[in-house]
């Protein structure tokens, strides 16, 4: 038992943060050299795999019976020419200076493109996380607090329901139910949020609901196991010991102990959100990053399919570095032992 | 023997059977189109209903479920394939350079959003079950091999390995005879777990027109095409929801009973 970890009531939260911050430095430091490691390897992944991908831009562009110096002329536009090095480190360049390189079919910057995008996907996966912890975080108190008995049961049955529910199918039925039923909502498409914030929350509830679902399955176990850990460590005991209820010796200890392995599934959710978010997408007919990716995709637009991706990747493993920070923060063990 | 495992049995035997099934027999044949029989609800002559070109659901259901099976199926068989040896490499040179370089690269094929690659993998080399099984595959081999490492290093520390090192073994055979079978209670339970998760990502990629395609029937495709049906012939979008929620479903209920058989100490735990 770490020493650290021995909390009452408010002293502990001050004395883990005061733990000093050398360890924490090199830890760090140490995250980052692996973080700027990973988007360099994964910068390079998916540079090859476009590059190895059957299919001429410039010549799917002007069809089958263009001229040799048309298409030479356009393949330079594009900066198809060069080596592959060459071509790899402008895009890396322009990436890292906020420039995305332009779309082969729209000839607009690739980063307009993704910015308007991101205003529909990047909200609707900020509001399923919102939902998905709304849910599962009851949900797994709930269940832990009554182990064993019918409410833990009826609880972790209906997760392993939310496990195996497809999100698009579960979508499709949301769809039959509150827009072609009951006329509640919209069924797909994107009014904007010009329309007024209400209006465009209303357009995302549906698939927000529809991606939050598995997720909050998965959420509640994981915050249910959690706290069943912590229910039998050391501390509790002596909270117990020390005259707290038991509703209030979970309170205070148990849920702050338990809410670290929490934190690190709801950082690696993101990355299901955004993928779930892709497919969610095409069922509601939302103009966000997933339509972006297909429509460019069958258009052979390589550099938006390219960019897009890239941009996907990077916010993965940022979000995954940021929960390493913060667990470490939190755990100071994890910074020792690295 | 347990509830769960049992009923989770069940569950996935029935599709299992269904495929197999379909190699031989189904109601009817499920290519064949009959648009005056179209969108019927289930009756007598069709048990689980047609579809929009006339077709019998329940056999494309069967038919299905052999697409679904085999992609998740060679897709851990990936995974374990490339991931069980890499974990059990990493583990035997614990600390050197090559563990680092194993771990890390299994890290990075982690932070990529699997589902993201998988489209751009099948989007890119041409649709299609194979592209499928390999973008699924892909990432199982990160599972496997972290969870093979992860049990292989506490197994070295083991007086039954050292006395097989004093006996002079190699360290792949020690691997291969002494480390493998310990781990493998682990791996298949993992593998069952592997298996739904890679039939739900079949159905999703096929959904997206990713997967097989047609006249080959999935699950996924079914639904995509029940999609802009579903207020006239609801049953064509609720049969292929139902046959995916129910396999992975048995699947992982399968899971969670062969971990609590196989792993004794998780047992005596959970009392």
């Amino acid at each position: 038992m770490e020493f650290s970890q021995i909390t009452f009531g408010r002293t502990g939260r001050r004395r883990t943060a005061r733990i000093p911050s050398a360890l924490m430095l090199r830890y760090t430091l140490k995250r980052f050299v692996s973080l700027v490691l990973s988007l360099v390897v994964a910068s390079m992944v998916i540079f090859t795999v476009i590059e190895i991908a059957p299919g001429d831009p410039a010549s799917f562009m002007l069809g089958i019976n263009a001229q040799p110096e048309t298409l030479a002329a356009l393949r330079a536009e594009l900066g198809l020419e060069g080596s592959k090095t060459t071509r790899y480190l402008a895009w890396i360049g322009g990436m890292v200076t906020g420039d995305f390189g332009t779309s082969y079919t729209y000839r607009t910057p690739v980063l307009d493109m993704v910015g308007d995008r991101l205003w529909v996907s990047l909200p609707l996966a900020s509001l399923a996380l919102l939902l998905s912890t709304l849910i599962a975080f009851p949900a797994g108190i709930y269940a832990a607090s009554r182990r064993g008995q019918a409410g833990d049961m009826g609880v972790m049955g209906a997760t392993q329901l939310g496990v195996a529910v497809p999100n698009f199918w579960f979508a499709m039925m949301l769809v039959l139910v509150f827009a072609i039923n009951l006329r509640w909502f919209s069924a797909g498409g994107f009014v904007g949020w010009d329309k007024g914030l209400l209006a465009g929350l209303h357009a995302l509830t549906l698939p927000a609901i529809a991606l939050a679902l598995p997720q909050a399955a998965i959420l509640a176990r994981v915050m249910r196991s959690s706290l069943l850990d912590v229910l039998g460590e050391d501390f509790m005991r002596t909270a117990r010991a020390k005259g707290l209820s038991e509703r209030q010796a979970l309170w205070r200890h148990g849920l702050r102990n338990a809410l670290i392995p929490v934190l690190t599934i709801i950082g690696l959710q993101f990355s299901f959100l955004l993928a779930g978010s892709i497919i969610i997408e095409q069922v509601f007919y939302l103009p966000g990053l997933g339509r972006l990716i297909f429509q460019s995709i069958s258009a052979r637009d390589l550099i938006v399919v390219e960019s897009v991706v890239m941009l996907l990747v990077f916010s993965v493993i940022m979000m995954n570095f940021l929960v390493d920070l913060a667990y470490a923060a939190v755990d100071p063990r994890l910074r020792a032992r690295t | 023997m347990n509830r769960n495992l049992i009923t989770g049995a069940v569950l996935s035997g029935i599709f299992v059977a269904a495929a197999l099934i379909s190699f031989v027999w189904t109601p009817f044949d499920h290519s064949t189109l009959n648009i005056a029989n179209k969108l019927k609800p289930p009756s007598g002559a069709h048990l689980l209903g047609t579809d929009h070109f006339g077709r019998d659901i329940l056999s494309m259901i069967m038919v299905g479920a052999r697409t679904s099976i085999a992609v998740a199926f060679v897709a851990v068989g990936i995974g374990m394939g490339v991931g069980v040896p890499l974990g059990l490499w990493a583990a035997a040179r614990n600390g050197t350079w090559l563990d680092e370089l194993i771990m890390r690269g299994n890290d990075l094929v982690f932070a990529f959003p699997s589902l993201v690659i998988a489209i751009l993998i099948t989007a890119i080399f041409g649709a299609g079950a194979v592209n499928a099984i390999i973008a699924i595959g892909i990432f199982n081999i990160p599972v496997f091999a972290r969870i093979t490492r992860g049990a292989a290093l506490s197994l070295w520390q083991r007086e039954f390995i050292l006395a097989a090192r004093v006996a002079g073994k190699s360290a792949a055979r020690i691997s291969g005879e002494h480390i493998l079978p310990n781990v493998a209670n682990l791996l298949i339970v993992q593998g069952t777990i592997q298996f739904s998760l890679g039939i739900l990502a079949e159905a999703g990629l096929s959904y997206v027109g990713l997967g097989a395609q047609p006249p080959t029937p999935s699950w996924g495709r079914m639904l995509a095409d029940a999609q802009t049906l579903v207020s006239i012939a609801p049953h064509m979008a609720l049969v292929p929801g139902f046959a995916i929620i129910f396999t992975v479903l048995g699947l992982n209920l399968m899971g969670d009973g062969l971990r609590d058989l196989l792993d004794p100490r998780l047992r005596v735990a959970r009392v």
